[in-house]
């Protein structure tokens, strides 16, 4: 059964009429009673259930944007913000707080790793969905599932003890930690989701579409290109947004494997420092309240932005795919 | 009978490239996992042994075991659970079985996926300012297993919900026609047919939790706390920050020493994932309709 299919509303049970004449409510049918209080008690607790994930949503935003407000209020430049590559919070005699290094370091390590992980992610996706079959086909989605299951701070420190010497080798630089070893990580970190999300939507193509195509001789691949593709188009698009939304929140990894060193990078070898990594690394140090506290906060309230509006995308994109067939 | 054209034997030699190069990629993206897993025992295993498990960490975290790590970690997962299934379970419910097909719905969807979609350690700031600083729970088991409890929501949410609309409606509507209520309806007949999906989605859950690192760094997770937590009110260790921890933050850790914590606590987040894998496998063999 489609998960999408929403369960018709059942008529309203005898019990929960209240104009029924007195005499019923005793005796025998007491028990009924309870069982309508009971009905009526459930149906708040979960509906509570339900409206909670809208109360966290909020509440994320809410004591987020509470304990980074005076920073944005008070001392942030937004003209430096967003253009000065100087993040310098720590200084004793004017800091300054210039994020553009920290988006540039996620913007280019996301980058990389979608270059990596789009193709690969949506051919293993093309492959599960269409070309493998039985035990061939589960067996690659459980490895799928379970290079989603590792860790992020596993990740990371492979990034740092395999990934990071193994560059030092192959390519000959003196620094391991770079964009290419997070962009490799955040990679495979991303491909599991691209990849389910993209074999869900090459199986919402009806099968119809396919065997309209095949009756006309078309061959498997003539079918995928031709047919399959174009159909399942939005809800491709929505699993590399989800890719990238992906990529772009990922914390342990990114601080473990960047080499976190404040750079605008000019190559795939230099070393960056991410966002949520810087985030990670100095909250611990920030003194409460301080301007430099307020400061990770904002770069809070800034992912927190940015990943809402990847991911509203993301799921109008593949709604709208639904929503059109 | 039909002899094959050019035309149908290119056609079927791009499909047979195609269909070579895609399956390449497939095992190029799974490669990764098996390497990982081979490295991590092959130079994990020595370390691991029954008293690395069961004692403290001595010379500043450069030798002796990972106890009090591993029990946190379990502690963190267990409180974390017990905030998060209750509601997950709840809400799942709702929007399968209650929730009409309104804005509200909606966004309680929305609400979901954004909630599963926020980057860990804005759910680490989160955690800091409400539970730690506003509820003045402290640093505290409590408020980091809240932490991962709202981020691993909709895990449950999820799984619970895909388990609760499996059971075919027919099932429903006999019941409610016997003249049962809505809720005996549910905890009598869709509860027990789904109580495997959803216990599928819990055990993910706790696969999930035990690996996340960022949340409870501020939260209540410590660098280096050497002693078993006693309540919900304490600090503890646990297995993802120590391995960040010594891989990153102490001088003078043994090689061996980070790989065979990543392998314990790899050994942890597999175990759970293949309980999972091979239940709902067994379910879906077993399902009568």
């Amino acid at each position: 059964m489609p998960s999408d299919v929403s369960l018709p509303t059942p008529p309203p049970s005898p019990s929960a009429r209240r104009g029924r004449p007195a005499s019923v409510r005793h005796g025998n049918l007491h028990r009924r009673d309870l069982a309508w209080y009971q009905d009526k008690a459930v149906a708040a607790f979960v509906f509570v259930g339900g409206i909670s994930a809208i109360v966290f949503i909020l509440g994320i935003f809410v004591f987020i944007t509470k304990e980074g407000m005076g920073f944005i209020v008070h001392t942030m430049d937004v003209k430096e913000f967003f253009t000065s590559p100087a993040w310098r919070p720590t200084f004793e005699r004017n800091p300054t707080y210039g994020a553009l290094a920290l988006i540039v370091g996620t913007a280019s390590v996301t980058g990389l790793a979608m270059v990596v992980s789009v193709p690969f992610s949506l051919g293993a996706a093309v492959f599960i969905g269409e070309f493998a079959q039985g035990k061939l086909r589960e067996t690659l989605k459980i490895l799928v599932e379970l290079l989603a299951a590792i860790p992020s701070v596993v990740w990371g420190f492979i990034g740092l003890s395999i990934m990071s010497p193994l560059i030092i080798r192959l390519f000959d630089q003196p620094v391991g930690l770079n964009v290419l070893n997070a962009g490799i990580i955040l990679g495979l970190m991303a491909a599991p989701i691209m990849t389910t999300i993209a074999e869900d939507a090459l199986k919402a193509v009806p099968d119809s579409y396919r065997e309209a195509a095949e009756a006309m001789g078309a061959t498997r691949w003539q079918v995928i290109v031709k047919v399959v593709f174009p159909a399942a188009k939005n809800g491709l698009l929505g699993a590399v947004l989800l890719g990238v939304g992906r990529g772009f929140g990922e914390t342990m990894a990114v601080l473990m494997a960047t080499g976190h060193a404040i750079n605008l990078p000019t190559s795939v070898f230099d070393s960056v420092r991410a966002l949520t990594a810087t985030i990670a690394a100095e909250l611990g140090e920030a003194p409460y309240g301080s301007d430099h506290y307020q400061a990770l906060f904002t770069l809070g309230i800034l992912l927190f932005v940015v990943t809402f509006v990847i991911n509203l995308t993301a799921d109008l994109v593949v709604r709208g795919v639904r929503k059109g067939r | 009978m039909f002899e094959a054209t050019s035309l149908n034997r290119r056609n079927r030699q791009v499909e047979w490239l195609f269909k070579v190069l895609f399956l390449l990629m497939t095992v190029i993206l799974v490669i990764p996992v098996i390497i990982i897993l081979t490295v991590l025992v092959v130079k994990g295993h020595g370390v691991v042994s029954w008293a690395f498990l069961t004692t403290m960490p001595t010379d500043g975290m450069t030798a002796g075991g990972i106890l009090p790590a591993l029990v946190g970690t379990i502690w963190l997962v267990a409180v974390a659970l017990v905030a998060s299934v209750p509601l997950g379970v709840a809400a799942a419910i709702y929007l399968s079985e209650y929730a009409p097909d309104n804005w509200l719905t909606r966004v309680i969807n929305l609400a979901i996926i954004n909630l599963a979609g926020v980057p860990s350690i804005v759910h680490a700031l989160f955690g800091l300012g409400a539970f730690v600083l506003f509820f003045r729970f402290g640093t505290s088991i409590l408020a980091a297993s809240l932490t991962l409890a709202i981020m691993t929501l909709p895990v449950v949410i999820v799984a619970t919900r895909e388990s609760l609309q499996a059971v075919p409606r027919a099932f429903r509507e006999a019941c409610w026609n016997m003249g049962a209520t809505r809720w005996q309806t549910i905890r009598r007949v869709v509860l027990p047919n789904a109580i495997s999906g959803i216990l599928t989605g819990i055990i993910l859950e706790v696969s999930r939790t035990a690996g996340e690192t960022a949340p409870i760094m501020f939260t209540g997770a410590a660098f280096f706390f050497p002693f078993l937590p006693q309540g919900v009110f304490d600090q503890t260790m646990a297995m993802s920050l120590h391995l960040y921890v010594i891989s990153t933050q102490v001088p003078g850790v043994p090689e061996a020493l980070p790989y065979g914590v990543a392998l314990v606590l790899i050994s942890m987040v597999l175990v759970m994932n293949a309980l999972s894998i091979g239940f709902r496998v067994y379910l879906r063999g077993k399902k009568k309709w």
